[in-house]
């Protein structure tokens, strides 16, 4: 049977925990003199990028290699898919090599649904991000680095984030980042609220699991945790705000308000960062800041993911807990085929 | 020419009667006709209709034969009951002159399967910038009555008035695809609950309803009729609703997709489910069948959108818009509105046939099932249930939304001007 990483909101909360817990494991392998596990070795992984990201192309990498898995990077640019291949006979290349799991990275929301459920490949394919649809794992690790700061690195094991108030600010509309944090979120009992000007919010988030608020500062006061996300300048061109500095002022994060925050609070950026205008330097720059961790964690958790994905019959480590008897049960729910007389 | 004696075939879904096919004209209309030589159909139990009209399908000849010809196309229409199709005018070259339309018209009368009827641009190359020559067209062996830009809007609200005026000389019609092009850049879905959360381009309901609320106010302060193609909303039915009620010329068609499907099916980021405008809501739906079954919107029109199996086999955001409707048509509309019993058979035949002839000015076609008439006539097993298969096919494209899917009824018999074009199921 396939498994697949395709949206955060196809993991249950135990899914979510084991996942998370399997990543503490993981980043204790980052402490030792040599960061390596022989897990996955023979497997073979492909990163599969048809959009630019180097920081998650390169966290999958390490993740991958510290594992001991095969890997092969395959950029869109200058390869094939520019000469008009399409992501079926790229898939179906790749397959045919002898590849275990595609993670993959597409600009077309949906693209790793199709790739897992169209019958074109075998290999467990997990979702590096999908236009403006999901990013899961980048969710487990912010979801990861909310336990570690907020519950405890030891005490934080088997729990989840009940009762802990989160806010996201930002460009929720073309955020895979949001959606994800959303599903897991509220999967892992915390309390989600975002805020965007509303043009930056989607129509038909009143069926999300969360609040929304056009205002900051009143959210800010009683957040756990605030999550800045990245604020293209472009976007003021398409009329979603009437310049940088305005949004800067109703929406940004500078030392005043992130000092209206309570004490213990977070302040967390998926990257890449603008600073001047979804951040201030002095903010981004702070202890409260977790950016670092962030991707220091992400290694962690797309080890957890690929070691519970392809080889999580064996334990992790050899000191580790006995084999895990259940698995993410990432795979996704066939969509209603008739909707008509529901 | 033979004769055809259609035997205990319930008219409109009335009572058995038999009806006898002299040459290409319907020669008498009653129980206990005498066969008198001429070729014996049992028809017990079937529901006899005239030849199903669509004043909305792409042959996409000339220039994507790879997706479509005139000859698949109207073998398509023949399957489907229908002895009468027009032809969109998005072609490669656009039908955008005489010349154009003229090659449409004449390969639809070569190939005997189905009259087409050309559909003319109304702005040349489909760029809303100037006026086609709609005149010439009109004029043309094709006698074009009928202009759309379909696929694109006439969003230019001088364009679209001026359109509106001059087609008045020749009594024609100009048929408008509602889309507000900067509501809707770069729209793969429609926006709700759904686009939200897949993060697919939303196309909101306002993009269609703002303009056929312009269009509306357009015809009537210059008095000409105006058509809206592919009505997809709750929103745009109140708006015809109420255009109507003011006496405006306006008449509206409704695809089966959209009486059936809904964007929950989006889910499965399968882009046979990717048309324009693209699958609304539950609530859309049922206004879409109340308002078919009120008379609001006057026509089922298929909007037959055939695309090569590589423009569906993809990524969503790269797959191409559309699906394929000609043969399921009839059985989708079976199943929403007669038996929901929102519609009979008689009203069946209103909206699929008399309807659209008159609003496409097609003669010949939509005309009553009695003596004198035209036999341009289709025949249908109600009583049937199965599973579609697009194999089974007759279009070049299999991009259906429907595949597997069970739907009641099947076309048997189609008749275009007494000659048999489809026989138990098979065409000639």
């Amino acid at each position: 049977m396939q498994r697949h990483l395709i949206s955060a909101a196809d993991l249950t909360r135990d899914d979510a925990v084991l996942i998370l817990d399997t990543a503490e494991e993981m980043a204790r392998v980052a402490d030792r003199p040599i960061k390596k596990l022989p897990t996955l070795r023979g497997r073979t992984i492909v990163n599969l990028f048809f959009e630019d990201s180097t920081r998650t192309r390169i966290s999958f990498e390490a993740a991958e290699k510290r594992l001991s898995a095969d890997v092969i990077n395959f950029s869109a640019k200058g390869s094939s898919v520019s000469k008009g291949e399409s992501l079926k006979d790229t898939a179906q290349t790749l397959e045919a090599m002898g590849v275990d799991a595609v993670v993959i990275r597409h600009g077309a929301s949906g693209a790793p649904y199709r790739l897992a459920t169209s019958g074109w490949i075998d290999a467990a394919v997990v979702n590096a991000g999908d236009g403006t649809h999901q990013h899961p794992t980048q969710a487990l690790l912010d979801a990861f680095t909310m336990r570690r700061r907020l519950v405890g690195r030891d005490t934080g094991l088997g729990r989840d984030l009940s009762g802990r108030r989160i806010t996201i600010v930002g460009d929720v509309l073309h955020s895979r980042v949001a959606r994800s944090n959303v599903d897991l979120l509220h999967t892992l009992g915390a309390e989600v609220t975002l805020v965007a000007p509303p043009t930056l919010v989607p129509v038909g988030v009143g069926n999300w699991p969360c609040e929304v608020s056009y205002d900051l500062d009143s959210t800010l006061v009683k957040s756990d945790a605030v999550m800045m996300l990245r604020v293209q300048r472009e976007r003021m061109n398409a009329a979603f705000f009437p310049t940088e500095r305005e949004y800067s002022r109703r929406y940004g994060l500078d030392a005043e308000r992130m000092a209206k925050m309570p004490g213990h609070a977070i302040v967390m950026h998926p990257g890449p960062m603008v600073r001047g205008m979804e951040i201030t330097a002095e903010v981004a720059d702070s202890d409260r800041c977790t950016v670092v961790e962030q991707v220091a964690n992400g290694v962690s958790i797309r080890m957890a993911v690929l070691y519970l994905l392809l080889g999580g019959n064996e334990p992790a480590l050899s000191h580790a807990r006995q084999p895990v008897a259940h698995h993410p049960a990432t795979e996704r729910v066939a969509p209603p085929t008739g909707s008509e007389e529901k | 020419m033979s004769k055809t004696l259609i035997r205990g075939a319930k008219v409109l879904g009335g009572e058995p009667q038999d009806v006898l096919i002299d040459g290409g004209t319907i020669a008498a209309v009653g129980p206990g006709l005498g066969a008198d030589g001429a070729e014996v159909v049992e028809a017990a139990g079937q529901v006899l209709l005239p030849g199903l009209v669509d004043l909305h399908t792409h042959l996409r000849e000339p220039g994507r034969e790879d997706s479509e010809t005139v000859l698949t196309g109207t073998r398509a229409a023949a399957s489907g009951g229908y002895t009468a199709v027009f032809a969109m005018a998005n072609t490669f070259p656009v039908a955008d002159t005489a010349g154009v339309v003229e090659q449409v018209y004449r390969l639809g009368r070569e190939h005997g399967y189905c009259d087409v009827q050309p559909i003319g641009a109304v702005t040349v190359g489909l760029e809303g910038r100037k006026l086609a020559e709609l005149g010439a067209m009109h004029e043309s062996a094709a006698g074009v009555t009928v202009f759309s830009d379909d696929g694109k809007c006439v969003d230019d609200a001088v364009i679209m008035r001026r359109a509106l005026e001059y087609v008045k000389a020749f009594g024609g019609v100009v048929a408008q695809h509602a889309q507000e092009p900067r509501l809707t850049e770069g729209a793969q879905m429609n926006e709700g609950v759904v686009s939200a959360e897949l993060g697919l381009g939303g196309w909101p309901a306002v993009a269609e309803e703002s303009i056929i609320a312009r269009d509306v106010l357009l015809a009537e302060h210059v008095g000409s009729r105006v058509h809206i193609c592919h009505l997809s909303t709750a929103g745009s039915v109140e708006i015809v609703r109420w255009a109507k009620s003011r006496g405006i010329d306006v008449t509206a068609e409704v695809t089966p997709h959209h009486l059936l499907l809904t964007d929950e099916l989006v889910r499965s980021y399968n882009p046979v489910y990717k048309v324009n405008p693209p699958l609304r809501t539950e609530r859309d739906v049922h206004a879409l069948r109340e308002a078919l079954a009120d008379g609001t919107i006057d026509i089922v029109a298929t909007d037959h959108a055939p695309h090569p199996h590589e423009d569906k086999d993809c990524e969503w955001a790269a797959a191409a818009m559309g699906m394929v409707g000609l043969e399921t048509a009839l059985s989708v509309v079976q199943q929403t509105m007669v038996d929901t019993g929102l519609l009979d058979w008689a009203g069946v035949a209103d909206r699929m046939s008399v309807r659209p002839a008159q609003i496409g000015r097609a003669t010949g076609h939509g005309r009553p099932v009695s003596a004198g008439e035209p036999a341009n006539l289709v025949l249908v097993d109600t009583a049937y249930r199965g599973r579609v298969d697009p194999a089974g096919f007759a279009s070049r494209s299999r991009n259906t939304p429907y595949e597997g899917r069970e739907l009641p009824g099947r076309v048997t018999h189609t008749w275009l001007r007494g000659k048999a074009t489809l026989v138990d199921g098979k065409l000639t």
